[in-house]
């Protein structure tokens, strides 16, 4: 049982990181309808602002700590909303599947560049916040895990906060909703599309700087497969979908977590595959998502 | 004779005729042009599925290992007890060869099979989702399996590609992908591409055609597979991850999507670029995204689609 909980634990820190780079995703989903390829690479330049960062400011320090976290998330927002101006605004009303390769382009551009400039040897991230496990009976949190699933709460609040009670999350909304008529009603695409890849890129970077404190070896394509599992992840709760999309992060993380700790573990990067294909097969809209029938 | 079986006669004869004289070809070259052989046959099988069909598949590199992994089990495992200890002879090298491509072929078009059935639900991106989950699993699977070789992969397959197999099934390729698609049956693959809801209303069966064309697509991605397999003479399954599928994908739109020869003089480049590029190796692959994002900025049609009135893009 205390195993079981141990387990539960460790899947759910996972899944809070796999949860805010899904946020990303399924937000820019939601507004641009396509994949942002080159969200997982956004989550590794944001991991190695923070390692660059992390040799300035003193070490385990708790505001050190969230300096490094918020010039990250602001790095990354800057990033986000460069690549959306320079890649994907003037592919506007382009058919999807060239956003889709230019989205693949920005993302292999990224990772080339990474390993041009940071080098392509992993390096050891820094610890940045003061670290220490706490037991409770045979249970140990470490205070990273803490730390993780705390952030992640405030930021996934924060998000429903600004999408659900501002002006421009209700832009967001109505853009998402539909892009032309929202044009209609006075929103401005431009800058609501902009201020959405900020936001989903913001995430994304706090997402690199949780992931690389629990995983302290951060290389140029760190963010390829946590990148993949997080857009699982949003298929998975129903692509524009918020709370899905954290829904979705966290199931996969505490499912990986659990098949890692078992005798098929080799088999852990299959399992997020295999669990999608079966949900898509049975709920082709996500678990969250609303079905639409396409209207001729 | 049509005019296509005489064009793929031609293209075989050809094929020999280079083979004959393949003492004198630089290696290197040899080995660029079989390069570019096997990917245009990627590039062309993908574009029965992505172009002419409009579904967008992202797997195309796991219908690939299958083939590769296939053919080569085929001709280790089965290869030493029907020629014996003495290898045989050319001709029954030959044989055993051709028979590992077809097998490949037939192991990755059961995949195909596989992955097209339960993928029919799903559209668009969700099954560009889902052929990238297949060919990760993929993937996965053979990692774990101990007499594939695991994550080591295949070593010690015979080199049995030879300039003139690869070019043989380039023509096989081409002229298979062209003839069905220009086929009174073969329309029936635009027309699930250009509007799947009119098509079933006038009674065509959109599901029957995806199927085929993934079918088709996932056999001859395999061959392709099993060619490399022997060429590299050594398969890993990490050679065949989602930067491979990706890769097959650009050519496919580079070439204009359902532009069988467009497909073709891209795979031509985007072989070839990375060994121009080979000078400047660290810069290569930042040069090599760079261009793409230009590209489709530049030219989103496809850099060799010069129908550009019709350009469905």
């Amino acid at each position: 049982m205390s195993e079981f909980l141990q387990q539960l634990l460790n899947g759910l820190s996972l899944g809070a990181i796999y949860a805010l780079i899904a946020l990303g995703y399924t937000m820019v989903y939601g507004v641009l309808r396509f994949i942002n390829f080159a969200h997982s690479d956004v989550f590794m330049v944001g991991a190695f602002i923070g390692y660059y960062l992390g040799k300035l400011v003193p070490e385990n320090i708790v505001w050190g700590g969230l300096v490094v976290l918020l010039a990250a998330m602001l790095g990354c927002a800057l990033l986000g909303m460069i690549i959306e101006r320079l890649a994907y605004r003037p592919l506007r009303g382009a058919a999807t599947l060239n956003v889709l390769i230019t989205a693949i382009g920005v993302s292999l551009l990224l990772e080339y560049s990474g390993q041009v400039f940071f080098g392509a040897t992993p390096r050891t991230f820094p610890a940045v916040f003061p670290s220490g496990n706490y037991s409770f009976g045979s249970l140990v949190i470490s205070s990273n895990q803490i730390l993780v699933i705390v952030v992640a709460a405030l930021l996934m609040v924060a998000l429903q906060l600004i999408v659900y009670r501002t002006k421009i999350g209700t832009a967001m909304r109505a853009v998402s909703l539909n892009p032309k008529a929202a044009q209609l009603v006075g929103v401005n695409n431009d800058v609501v599309i902009s201020f959405t890849f900020g936001l989903g890129s913001a995430l994304a970077g706090a997402g690199g700087i949780l992931y690389a404190l629990n995983y302290p070896s951060i290389d140029p394509l760190m963010g390829v497969m946590p990148g993949l599992k997080a857009f699982v992840a949003a298929v998975l709760g129903g692509i524009g979908n918020i709370p899905g999309a954290a829904l979705g992060g966290l199931l996969l993380g505490t499912v990986e977590t659990f098949v890692n700790g078992s005798q098929w573990s080799t088999y852990k990067d299959a399992i997020a595959f295999a669990i999608l294909i079966i949900i898509l097969l049975f709920r082709p809209a996500g678990l969250l998502g609303k079905f639409t029938v396409e209207k001729v | 004779m049509p005019k296509p079986h005489r064009y793929f006669l031609a293209a075989l004869i050809i094929a020999l005729g280079i083979s004959h004289f393949s003492d004198k070809i630089d290696p290197y070259h040899l080995d660029v042009l079989t390069g570019i052989g096997i990917n245009i046959i990627l590039a062309v099988s993908l574009n029965l599925v992505n172009g002419f069909t409009g579904q967008f598949s992202l797997g195309h590199a796991g219908f690939m290992s299958v083939g590769a992994y296939a053919a080569a089990a085929f001709s280790l495992f089965l290869g030493p007890q029907l020629l014996g200890s003495a290898g045989g002879t050319a001709l029954q090298q030959g044989c055993l060869f051709f028979g590992a491509l077809l097998t490949g072929g037939f192991f990755a078009s059961l995949a195909g099979l596989l992955v097209g059935v339960p993928s029919l639900r799903l559209k668009g991106d969700y099954l560009a989702l889902v052929t990238l989950g297949f060919g990760e699993i993929i993937r996965v699977i053979i990692q774990n399996v101990e007499f594939l070789g695991g994550a080591l992969g295949l070593n010690g397959i015979p080199a049995y590609t030879t300039i003139f197999w690869v070019l043989a099934f380039v023509a096989l390729s081409v002229f298979a992908v062209s003839c069905l698609v220009n086929s009174t049956y073969g329309r029936g693959f635009l027309a699930t591409h250009d509007d799947e809801i009119a098509s079933e209303a006038v009674g065509l069966n959109t599901t029957h055609y995806k199927i085929v064309a993934f079918v088709i697509g996932a056999f001859f991605a395999g061959t392709a597979g099993g060619l490399y397999g022997h060429f590299k003479m050594t398969i890993t399954p990490t050679g065949f991850d989602f930067t491979k599928s990706v890769e097959i994908v650009v050519m496919v739109i580079m070439g204009g999507m359902g532009n069988t020869l467009g497909v073709i003089l891209a795979a031509v480049l985007l072989t070839l670029l990375p060994e121009l590029l080979r000078p400047i190796a660290e810069y290569r692959m930042i040069i090599y995204s760079l261009l793409l994002i230009i590209l489709m900025l530049v030219r989103p049609e496809g850099l060799f689609n010069f129908k550009l009135g019709k350009a469905k893009t």
